[in-house]
């Protein structure tokens, strides 16, 4: 088996961690947003374990590529990526939402530093985002900025306010990704209030659009090396993806948008997710074969 | 009073100090001739930047300059500044990010601008967020020392800057600004009037004519809302015994409220409180609207006498 296709295998066994990590912590916590946390698992794990530049042991190293959690409401993804990925003890997951821990249920710099910003009130990421873009271009730095937008945050006008000014200043090293999961808290989005075209409006935007399935780690990689490539123009990944992706109960689910996990659920989940390593294994055992 | 202006101490002070601190960014929401931000576009050009009419991306844009370890000044109009982007203005305190907001033309100075342009609580709004610090100043001193201070002492923070050309009541040679500390700019033993903003030339007029009454009158002027500075506050009640407060802003939650919140705890006595009741505005030459809505210097005379008779009556109940 090469090394390509060996890396694709480990990035997929870091999602079934992470999303085991997202149960578990929610379970514990009596409560979280699991929807929107198991449909960004892939993204965020090519993002932390793959494309990012960071040093875990030194969270403000300068030159890092930034992460800014807009849908700041899906933090069990993001600390488990964050924990496993080496910011913190993988033990502290489990002070998830507890009283007094440095792991708040909306993302928050001030407890945790190793964040790049607080957020929690939707469609402000993007022009945080933009403001780190243009520090850069003074600053002469190149890192880029990844920004992780709900499908939800197209609502908010300030998403429109922040494309405009992205596109307006040319700043390329925005790589954002919008999580297409297709619900919201009361419904589906197209029900509640239609975002769709997409593509379109971000295109008339000014930015480089691109389309992936969210849940193919392969994809998401192949569209952030050809961000990487195209100049001159903010870029966002629409990633089409399932909310509550990897167990069963909660996929396509809106109710599931913020809830707790019983007993009996956490069990049924965990044995889903186990069932999903043996066949990943038994994957990796098929590709070794050939 | 001596009328002495100086033309733009805002602006001109930014461009000024452009040179000495590289990291000094502007962010502008198509305001750049309102907040004089046009001075500083001119001469730094590679650190300015125009986001057009977006108030919201406009704080947005400065909190991720901010952690990126620029300071930043950003600004519109004052009513905007506050009641617009009281969100994001929320993620820019929570976060401690260095970013100065310009609330321009607070309350009444927007004039003709009327009721929609004349935010009235932007100081209640600001003041009640938490690692804010929140400034208002009376004349082109301190304006300027603000500007100079801001870039020496990072954190958020929301400014009032009066438009176009400013009085210079306290001499700038022997003063420089700090936050949570007032300037006594005249010394009394009848009634301290505590001003800022726009009030602190109508303080020293009032306090010119309570004088031909007899009435001696202590003028402190209080640009720094937040934090405030207590002692000087305790000190008015202690030597003085009644305080009048004088600002260009709603009644509600402003300085007044601010130096009550000081004087019930610590040294009760009288406060009588000048400000705009709780109403909105119309347009108007500024001084017709502070006759009309009640923040001209002769209400500030008649507050002051009104505190005097409190404190007669105060004293004799007291006793």
């Amino acid at each position: 088996m090469d090394t390509e296709v060996r890396r694709i295998h480990r990035l997929k066994r870091k999602c079934v961690e992470v999303r085991r990590d997202i149960v578990e912590m929610i379970h514990r916590a009596k409560g979280g947003h699991p929807g929107g946390s198991l449909s960004a698992v892939e993204i965020l794990t090519v993002l932390f374990f793959e494309v990012m530049r960071l040093r875990p042991e030194e969270a403000d190293w300068p030159d890092r590529d930034r992460f800014i959690l807009s849908k700041g409401h899906v933090t069990p993804v993001l600390y488990s990526a964050m924990a496993r990925r080496g910011f913190f003890p993988v033990e502290e997951l489990t002070t998830f939402g507890v009283p007094g821990t440095r792991l708040q249920k909306h993302v928050d710099k001030h407890f945790l530093p190793c964040v790049e910003v607080s957020s929690g009130s939707l469609g402000q990421g993007l022009s945080i985002g933009v403001g780190m873009a243009l520090a850069d271009r003074v600053d002469r730095r190149t890192r880029n900025i990844f920004i992780l937008n709900s499908d939800g945050e197209n609502q908010e006008g300030q998403t429109w306010e922040a494309a405009m000014a992205a596109a307006h200043f040319n700043l390329e090293k925005i790589i954002a990704f919008l999580d297409n999961n297709g619900l919201q808290t009361d419904g589906a989005v197209g029900d509640i209030m239609n975002i769709e075209p997409l593509e379109d409006k971000w295109r008339s935007f000014g930015w480089h659009v691109q389309r992936v399935d969210g849940h193919d780690v392969e994809q998401i990689i192949s569209a952030i090396d050809l961000a990487k490539g195209t100049k001159d123009q903010p870029h966002i990944v629409i990633a089409d993806t399932i909310k509550g992706k990897g167990v069963s109960y909660i996929e396509g689910k809106y109710e599931w948008h913020s809830h707790s996990i019983s007993d009996e659920e956490y069990g049924i989940a965990l044995s889903e997710l186990d069932a999903a390593e043996r066949e990943l294994e038994e994957q990796e055992q098929a590709a070794w074969r050939s | 009073m001596a009328e002495l202006n100086i033309e733009k101490p805002f602006g001109k002070t930014l461009a000024k100090l452009g040179d000495r601190y590289t990291n000094l960014v502007v962010v502008d929401a198509d305001l750049q001739r309102a907040t004089e931000t046009s001075f500083f576009q001119a001469r730094f050009p590679d650190r300015y930047f125009n986001v057009g009419v977006a108030e919201a991306n406009m704080v947005g844009i400065s909190i991720g300059l901010a952690l990126s370890g620029k300071t930043v000044f950003c600004g519109t109009f004052a009513c905007f500044a506050s009641q617009r982007v009281c969100d994001q203005v929320a993620i820019m305190a929570h976060v401690n990010a260095n970013v100065r907001l310009i609330g321009i033309e607070p309350a009444l100075s927007s004039g003709n601008n009327g009721a929609t342009h004349q935010g009235m609580a932007d100081l209640a709004m600001m003041r009640a967020m938490p690692n804010m610090t929140v400034c208002d100043p009376g004349d082109a001193t301190e304006t300027i020392g603000i500007v100079e201070y801001m870039l020496e002492h990072p954190g958020p923070a929301y400014i009032r800057v009066p438009r176009g050309k400013a009085p210079v009541v306290i001499d700038p040679e022997s003063y420089a600004f700090q936050a949570g500390k007032a300037k006594r700019v005249r010394e009394g033993r009848d009634v301290a009037i505590i001003a800022c903003g726009i009030m602190l030339p109508r303080a020293i007029t009032a306090a010119d004519q309570l004088a031909l009454e007899g009435i001696s009158a202590r003028v402190v002027s209080m640009a720094s809302i937040k934090p405030i500075d207590e002692n000087e506050i305790i000190s008015a009640a202690q030597d003085v015994g009644c305080i009048v407060t004088a600002e260009n802003h709603t009644i509600l939650g402003g300085l007044g409220s601010a130096v009550a919140e000081v004087v019930t705890q610590d040294c009760p006595v009288p406060v009588i409180r000048v400000g705009v009741a709780d109403c909105f505005g119309e347009i108007g030459p500024v001084e017709w609207l502070a006759q009309k809505y009640g923040i001209s210097s002769s209400h500030i005379v008649a507050a002051s006498r009104k505190a005097m008779e409190a404190k007669s009556r105060f004293h004799y109940s007291s006793r």
